[in-house]
């Protein structure tokens, strides 16, 4: 098999797993990866620079998803070393997205305009 | 169709729906007057998604995911709570190294259960994605917490020895090599335990002898890091949401770490690779500073029209937010007309100073981007610079030999008068003269950030009162 026909056909297989596990075709794998990206920077391009570090910190928040796929990997888990490490998984997790939120929400609360009056 | 093939459908479901709040959430947060909306959006997305996913999960191990979960979210939503706002970098740091760490960990559970005898072989996609973002997850989890440590003050700035980059080359070499080896030749489960090791050591190597002055890059990296780990893991583990909201936050941080290198005139691979101020010291400069006392600047701004005042980090350092912006409001009373200029690296984290300047409460209608203040300064009757200097030094523009050549800065040297407070005669962050404290039309006000703002008050009160007018 030469080497390309191997690349494509990792690239073309697809299978799907029981409980919710489902193999991504990978080309539509990579639009959808190309899409996010663009996303991701039309999005900050038009961010002031004084909504940087609150928005640095509100992406930091929305990269604790992760906390989803850690506790899908913990609840499939059968030996002690594989739920070891999905229960470490789900911790960090876990406080990426609520101590991402918290600071985000306490730094945005602050901003505000001379128009709203005092606080 | 099945129970367990709806819950899948409703699990599915409410991820779109996350990351379709996510997206719409980073949206509102680009704009000052929807932010706070923003970060409530893509909260309700997460509540969401995290809700729903123990309608996948099922009744397997769910008491130890419920217990992680506990575990995870209370300290750090207390602590979160009651952190300094001086302090916002470090947390940040921390709380991505955490999501660098749950990627990784992930991609271990991965990679074990597929090194394990009579498994199946995964898609060759899959197990690659899985062993690059465990790779990316490990190194932005050690280099972040090394970045923590750094900016809350537990380790030394700076740690470099001989052959340094050497080494760091081959830690990271074999550790892609191992990733390499994991894929194409063997998944033994020994393999997995070196190729982790060799990651997390490369964190820690890479971050080391990075200074703090890098460090606003380094987090912003590390943030895009985990993004794309999430990503990649994402697709390794078949979730549509970690791909879509990995990706999106992967391309903005890399994005805003590029702004950030740009603002700074550091290259990526120079912050990365080589020290600060390697190159000339600079041009020396002739001529002296010249003091002033809290009484005579007083009488200055009483006098201007035009005042702006630019805040650095040394300011937020010396606790004096509050008492600038009380100062503003006392000028503003007697009918001036005051903004505050913003390097976009002033602080610690670009924005950092607006958080900052914001928690004292000052409106953000009155604090002016870089871009649009610079031709402000011409018009400008007093320019005050407090706890500011390299992002003021006019040798960024006019001295090719400096090490800051080249860098945007703020024209305050286009005032009319300027006033710097300053503690004493010291160089900046870089160690670099600056020709601006030399100028004949800047006076020196040498005290503590506080203690000049307080006394400025006091003065201007006192020319108030004693007539003028």
């Amino acid at each position: 098999m030469s080497f390309v026909s191997f690349v494509f056909q990792s690239l073309l297989f697809r299978t799907s797993e029981p409980r919710g596990k489902i193999m991504i075709d990978g080309f539509l794998a990579l639009y959808i990866f190309m899409l996010a990206a663009f996303t991701g920077k039309e999005i900050i391009g038009r961010v002031p620079v004084i909504l940087h570090t609150p928005l640095m910190s509100g992406s930091n928040f929305v990269h604790g998803i992760v906390l989803v796929g850690a506790m899908i990997a913990l609840a499939h888990a059968e030996s002690p070393l594989a739920i070891a490490i999905g229960f470490v998984g789900v911790v960090l997790g876990a406080g990426n997205a609520a101590g991402g939120y918290v600071v985000t929400e306490r730094m945005l609360e602050m901003f505000k305009s001379s128009k709203d009056g005092k606080k | 169709m099945d129970t367990q093939t709806l819950l899948v459908y409703f699990a599915k479901a409410s991820y779109l729906l996350a990351a379709a709040l996510f997206i719409l959430g980073i949206k509102r947060m680009s704009s000052p007057v929807t932010a706070r909306a923003g970060i409530k959006w893509a909260g309700i997305g997460m509540v969401i998604a995290t809700l729903a996913t123990f309608a996948i999960t099922g009744a397997h191990n769910v008491g130890w995911i419920v217990a992680g979960i506990a575990i995870g979210v209370i300290p750090t939503w207390l602590w979160g709570r009651k952190v300094a706002m001086t302090d916002m970098p470090q947390m940040v740091a921390l709380f991505n190294g955490m999501g660098g760490g749950s990627a990784a960990a992930i991609g271990a559970g991965e990679l074990l259960k597929f090194s394990q005898p009579g498994a199946p072989v995964p898609p060759i996609a899959t197990l690659a994605l899985a062993v690059v973002g465990a790779l990316i997850g490990s190194i932005s989890m050690t280099g972040s917490i090394i970045a923590w440590a750094k900016l809350d003050g537990r380790m030394d700035k700076v740690f470099r020895f001989g052959g340094q980059q050497a080494v760091n080359f081959i830690v990271f070499a074999a550790s892609v090599l191992a990733g390499l080896a994991l894929v194409a030749w063997k998944l033994d489960a020994n393999l997995v335990i070196v190729f982790f090791a060799l990651a997390l050591a490369f964190g820690v190597l890479m971050t080391l002898p990075i200074g703090g002055a890098d460090m606003p890059v380094v987090i912003s990296l590390y943030n895009a890091f985990t993004g794309l780990a999430v990503a990649f893991e994402g697709y390794a583990m078949g979730i549509e949401a970690l791909i879509v909201a990995g990706m999106v936050v992967g391309a903005a941080g890399t994005f805003l770490t590029q702004l950030m290198a740009k603002a700074m005139n550091r290259p990526i691979s120079n912050v990365l690779f080589s020290n600060f101020g390697g190159g000339g010291s600079g041009e020396a400069i002739a001529g002296s500073q010249k003091a002033i006392e809290a009484s005579d600047a007083a009488s200055l701004l009483y006098m201007a029209e035009k005042v702006i005042i630019v805040p650095g980090y040394g300011m937020a350092v010396a606790q004096a937010q509050h008492k600038i912006w009380e100062l503003s409001q006392a000028l503003i009373k007697a009918g001036k007309d005051v903004r505050f200029a913003i390097h976009p690296v002033a602080g610690r984290m670009p924005g950092h100073m607006n958080v900052l300047l914001a928690e004292a409460g000052v409106p953000y209608d009155l604090i002016a981007d870089m871009d649009d203040i610079n031709p402000e300064f011409k018009t400008c009757d007093v320019a005050i610079v407090i706890g500011a200097n390299d992002v003021v030094n006019p040798a960024a523009k006019t001295d090719k030999s400096s090490p800051i050549y080249g860098m945007p800065i703020l024209d305050v040297v286009d005032s009319k008068q300027t006033i710097v407070i300053k503690r004493g005669k010291g160089t900046g962050f870089a160690g670099i003269e600056n020709a601006l404290f030399y100028a004949d039309n800047t006076r020196m006000l040498y005290a503590d950030g506080k203690e000049a703002a307080n006394q400025l008050i006091a003065e201007l009160k006192a020319v108030e009162g004693g007539g003028g007018h």
